[in-house]
């Protein structure tokens, strides 16, 4: 069973994220990047079905700003199989419809059974990965999965809805998966080891230039929530706070 | 092109998702502005009823038993079709896990943009503006999408429920595709079990620290949390107190949580509870001291009493 | 585990025994219960002993000078004899959870006749458990996150000069100072990222400019040392920070290195040489102790306060160095210093060291209370009024332990935090 694992490498939040001068995207200078933590789920979900049913694990993405050895490595050492990037002449700010397209194309040459990514990503401004991929590749798709079983070319999913419910589904190969948790935590991969993979592991290239389709929506302005670093008071005895916390939480739709 | 705004509404277990109402209300007020009609659609089997609880200037419902239960491959499939056969200027889905599964894959499909995580929308002359929260709320980002037809994932709570909720005549139709052959299938709903409840699952979660006082009390916070339809979790004191199971701590050293609502009872904020519940997506504190770190981190704050406040509350809910 | 009861177990009394006519009764016949000496294997022992730095785990002869002094057997049932007596009867150390209680505080080695090595051995089997995947969760948190940012908190890397902005003296940044200095000072993580160490970072920031020290630090250029992770078993985590910290060190010009945590002067005396780095370093205590005539006449006001010091492992133990942390802290005028029982080398343990800092819920199923907690009683038991440190694991660990066990009126004082009281009023 080939089993794909497409990755996104996104901009990390635990820095202040801070928008470029002209105040329409971040200022990507000032951001490091990541894997994006959906995808590290799917990752383990990928190694998880390859333990339990076998085949192989090919993890690819798009190398944005040649930093993705690193995180490649570590997938390779967490029990992935082989590693793809996609490289090019790239900038930071890849939407995710062209990163969909350029995904899309490298697995239609894996000869893929199934094809795990994760359910979506801070950066998703376009929308999520998963279900272009799956419409690029003409394949069913499932999102917001919490677990992945495979027998006799079906996969059996575990999807999340809200209140705790969760709708089993049987899906028959080859499929797309938006993983929302792996069913165990991701595992564990010892730096020793990855730094062992990094001098022996080849990662295979794929070469694109950018002239296809992206988002198409122009992004006007872009900023930080307006932000007093210290809560809103709330005024009033305690008849008057109650009242208000009530307010606020039906204003929010949650009651 | 129609100037008409398509809202795809949801039912979980039978039931409208809220989500659904807060879409239809914003549409019906986009399409009175731009001259079209806001028409929600319902896919579904034996729902006809649940169809007709919208305030949408028009309702399709498509029933069909291969629309029983929620199919991403179905459900993308019917609703391709109608965009195709009516053009919508704009089709709403909810950014849930239903939603979520169909936008993106339109989008591609039928090769019309997409903002997704959207939580205000407006029409600026003919401009469709949507803003994005993205990198998890971090930033609000203002778009305009290209071409004359659209589609966002709206975050729920965006807009008002009451907007959306009315009555209206439901146009029924068959499948306006053949849903046989499909290769995703639906097999059961699994209700979440009884017993410990999970924290990190939950929505809503009213956390107790040692402002709480003593055991008893902890009874009221459980009380509330009852009323608010919400879970009980704590800060380690708590739980190391065997107040509440180890299960129910938030923190470094305990588990991270991401609700769309904390409100904390007498918790003071160190940097380890923090770790646990920083990014949840509204934070209510309450606790009497006004230099407390938590008020830093929250959202919203008061340092009248807990017990005070939980009892009015308690007596507002009830 | 309950350490009282297996200990009370094990002994047993017959209520009557009349021997050879002599009656034995209660008390008299008090014996141990049979032990199970026999039918071991050294198997399990040599499992240990074989790993490189495990190797003295095999000389135990098994006579328990180690357990009165072990911190983790004070709150639960622990140390080197015990660890070694249930390798001999069946217990994989590899695989059991005993391996992460150990917080390689070295009070066992220093009593210990046969040198069995708790600092080299816990490393050694901790490594190969993380290789196996075997690393409890917490712990994998804070590997994970210094992998990824470069500190076990998670922060951002770019954040970690961040709190120099707070700061109303000038801390100059390498990078962008551009000139050598006098003192490199290595901040650290958690007084770069945790509200409580920032305040320490702070007040050293205006003491040195009180002094007049021309300093700089490496700010969003400085990583984790990761010695920590080390003991914890990430040797690879390591070398990689100290592979990053190396070339950082080496990028500038300085004279000295001052570090604020005792770990991070292991880190760069002890394991960094391996790597390479042939410079030394100080902690901040032994660094403005030679400062001391100059700091003396600075400590105007006074802090009428019983303080009692608790030694930190890493500085004490680890590195000999006892009487720095004290001369500062009788240098304060008003200050009355108590000593607590358990002090410099017999010093309790915070419990942080070894990994114990991230493995705050583990560590808590295998004891009866937190080393932390038994320490701030300690304190209290000796009237101190503040529980002064030098270590940025201890002020969150000990203020945490102070509220925990119901003693809030104990505060918990950096010595940096002491001597800027003493200096601004
Ligand atoms: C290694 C380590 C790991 C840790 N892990 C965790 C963890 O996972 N989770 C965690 O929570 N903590 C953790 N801690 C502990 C943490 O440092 C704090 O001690 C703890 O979070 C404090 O809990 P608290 O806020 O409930 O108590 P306190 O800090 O004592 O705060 C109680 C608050 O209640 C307020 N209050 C009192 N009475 C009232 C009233 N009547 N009405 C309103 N407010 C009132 C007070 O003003 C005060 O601010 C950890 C500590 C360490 C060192
Ligand atoms: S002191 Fe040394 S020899 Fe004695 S029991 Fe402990 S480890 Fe063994
Ligand atoms: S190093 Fe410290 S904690 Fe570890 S066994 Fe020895 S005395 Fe106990």
């Amino acid at each position: 069973m080939n089993i794909v694992v497409a990755i996104k490498h996104i901009p990390s939040l635990a820095d202040e994220l801070e928008v470029n001068d002209e105040g329409t995207n971040l200022d990507y200078d000032m951001v490091d990047f990541v894997l994006n933590e959906f995808d590290e789920q799917a990752i383990e979900q990928a190694v998880l079905v390859k333990e339990a049913s076998g085949g192989a694990v090919t993890v690819v993405g798009v190398d944005v700003i040649e930093e993705l050895d690193g995180v490649l490595h570590t997938a390779l050492a967490k029990g992935a199989d082989k590693a793809v990037k996609i490289v090019g002449d790239l900038e930071p700010g890849i939407d995710s419809h062209t990163h969909a397209r350029w995904l899309a194309d490298a697995i239609k040459e894996m000869d893929a059974d199934i094809i795990l990514t994760g359910v979506q990503a801070a950066d998703d401004l376009d929308g999520q990965i998963g279900p272009m991929l799956a419409a690029h590749l003409d394949m069913p798709y499932l999102g917001v999965v919490t677990g992945v079983e495979v027998a006799h070319r079906v996969a059996t999913l575990y999807k999340e809805y809200a209140g705790g419910m969760m709708g089993k589904y049987a899906v028959s190969l080859p499929l797309v998966v938006g993983v929302q948790a792996a069913t165990k935590p991701p595992r564990y991969a010892p730096i020793s080891k990855i730094r062992q993979i990094a001098k022996t592991a080849v990662i295979e290239e794929i070469e694109v230039d950018d002239d296809g389709p992206g988002a198409a929506v122009m992004l006007r302005k872009m900023s930080p929530p307006v932000s007093t670093g210290h809560a809103n008071m709330l005024p009033g005895d305690a008849e008057a706070v109650a009242e208000k916390i009530i307010a606020i939480i039906k204003e929010r739709g949650l009651l | 092109m129609s100037n008409d705004i398509f809202v795809v509404t949801e039912c979980l277990d039978g039931k409208v998702s809220d989500i659904s109402y807060e879409m239809v209300g914003k549409a019906k007020e986009l399409a009175a502005a731009s001259g079209g009609q806001a028409v929600a659609v319902m896919l579904g089997s034996d729902m006809a009823e649940q169809a007709g609880t919208f305030a949408s200037d028009a309702t399709i419902y498509v029933d069909d038993p291969a629309l029983a239960h929620f199919n991403p491959e179905a459900y993308g499939k019917v609703v391709e079709a109608l965009a195709a056969a009516r053009s919508p200027r704009l089709t709403m889905f909810g950014s849930t896990s239903m939603g979520m599964d169909m936008a993106a894959w339109l989008s591609v499909k039928a090769e019309r943009p997409l903002i997704a995580y959207v939580n205000s929308l407006s029409a600026e002359g003919d401009e469709l503006v949507a803003t994005s929260q993205v990198y998890a709320g971090k930033m609000a980002a203002e778009c305009v999408p290209e071409g004359e037809s659209a589609i966002v994932t709206v975050l729920a709570g965006a807009f008002s429920v009451e907007a959306g909720q009315g009555g209206m005549a439901v146009e029924q139709i068959a499948a306006p595709v053949p849903l046989d052959g499909l290769k995703t299938r639906f097999v059961e709903m699994i209700m979440p079990a009884a017993g410990d409840i999970d924290i990190t699952a939950q929505e809503k979660l009213v956390a107790v620290g040692r402002g709480i006082g003593s055991e008893d009390n902890v009874e009221l916070a459980e009380e509330l949390a009852e009323a608010l339809d919400a879970a009980v979790a704590a800060s380690r004191p708590i739980t190391d107190a065997g107040w509440l199971p180890k299960t129910r701590q938030v923190g470094k050293s305990g588990l991270a949580v991401k609700p769309k609502l904390y409100l904390m009872l007498g918790i003071s904020g160190a940097p380890e509870h923090l770790e646990g519940m920083k990014d949840s997506s509204l934070i209510i504190a309450i606790n009497t001291d006004e230099n407390a770190p938590i008020f830093d981190v929250a959202h919203y704050g008061t340092t009248e009493d807990l017990f005070d406040v939980a009892e009015a509350m308690l007596e507002l809910l009830e | 585990m309950d350490a009282g009861l297996d200990k009370v177990d094990a002994i047993f009394e017959k209520e009557t025994a009349i021997i050879d006519g002599v009656d034995i009764s209660g008390p008299w016949n008090r014996m141990f219960k049979e032990r199970v000496i026999w039918e071991y294997t050294p198997e399990l022992i040599d499992k240990v002993a074989d790993l490189p730095g495990g190797e003295s785990f095999a000389w135990c002869y098994q006579c328990a000078k180690c357990i009165p002094v072990c911190p983790v057997d004070m709150v639960g049932n622990y140390g080197p004899r015990k660890l070694y007596r249930m390798a001999q009867t069946g217990t994989d150390l590899h695989k059991s959870e005993e391996l992460w209680l150990c917080t390689t505080c070295a009070n066992c080695l220093r009593v210990c006749k046969k040198v069995v090595d708790m600092v080299q051995i816990m490393p050694a089997v901790r490594e190969q458990a993380v290789l196996d995947g075997n690393v409890p969760e917490e712990l994998q948190k804070a590997f994970e996150d210094t992998a990824k940012f470069g500190n076990p908190l998670g922060q951002g890397q770019r954040k970690r000069a961040a709190w120099t902005k707070k700061s109303d003296v000038p801390v100059p940044i390498m990078k962008k100072h551009g000139q050598p200095v006098d003192v490199l000072w290595y901040v650290g993580s958690y007084p770069s990222y945790h509200p409580r160490g920032i305040d320490a970072a702070l007040a050293a920031a205006r003491i040195f400019n009180a002094l007049g020290i021309d300093f700089g630090i490496l700010g969003p250029e400085e990583k984790d040392d990761g010695d920590t992770q080390r003991l914890a078993g990430e040797s690879g985590l390591f070398e990689m920070l100290a592979e990053h910290n190396i070339a950082m060190f080496n990028k500038y010009e300085w004279n000295t290195l001052v570090v604020t945590g005792p770990h991070e002067l292991n880190a760069f005396k002890k394991e960094y040489p391996k790597l390479g780095f042939d410079r030394s370093a100080l902690h901040y205590t032994q660094f403005l102790v030679q400062h001391l005539d100059q700091l003396k006449p600075m400590l105007k006001h006074e802090i009428k306060a019983t303080v009692t010091f608790h030694d930190p492992c890493y500085l004490g133990r680890h590195h000999g160095e006892y009487d720095a942390p004290r001369e500062l802290l009788r240098a304060i005028p008003g200050l009355e210093l108590v000593e607590m029982g358990r002090c410099r080398e017999n010093g309790y343990c915070c419990g942080g060291g070894g990994g114990g800092m991230w493995l705050d819920s583990f560590t808590q199923n295998h004891t009866t209370m937190r080393l932390s907690e038994r320490r701030v009683l300690e304190a209290v038991a000796y009237g101190a009024e503040i529980l002064a440190v030098c270590c940025p694991f201890e002020v969150s660990r000990f203020e945490d332990a102070a509220k925990s066990t119901g003693n809030d009126q104990l505060k918990v004082l950096d010595i940096l935090e002491l001597l800027d009281q003493s200096m601004r009023g």
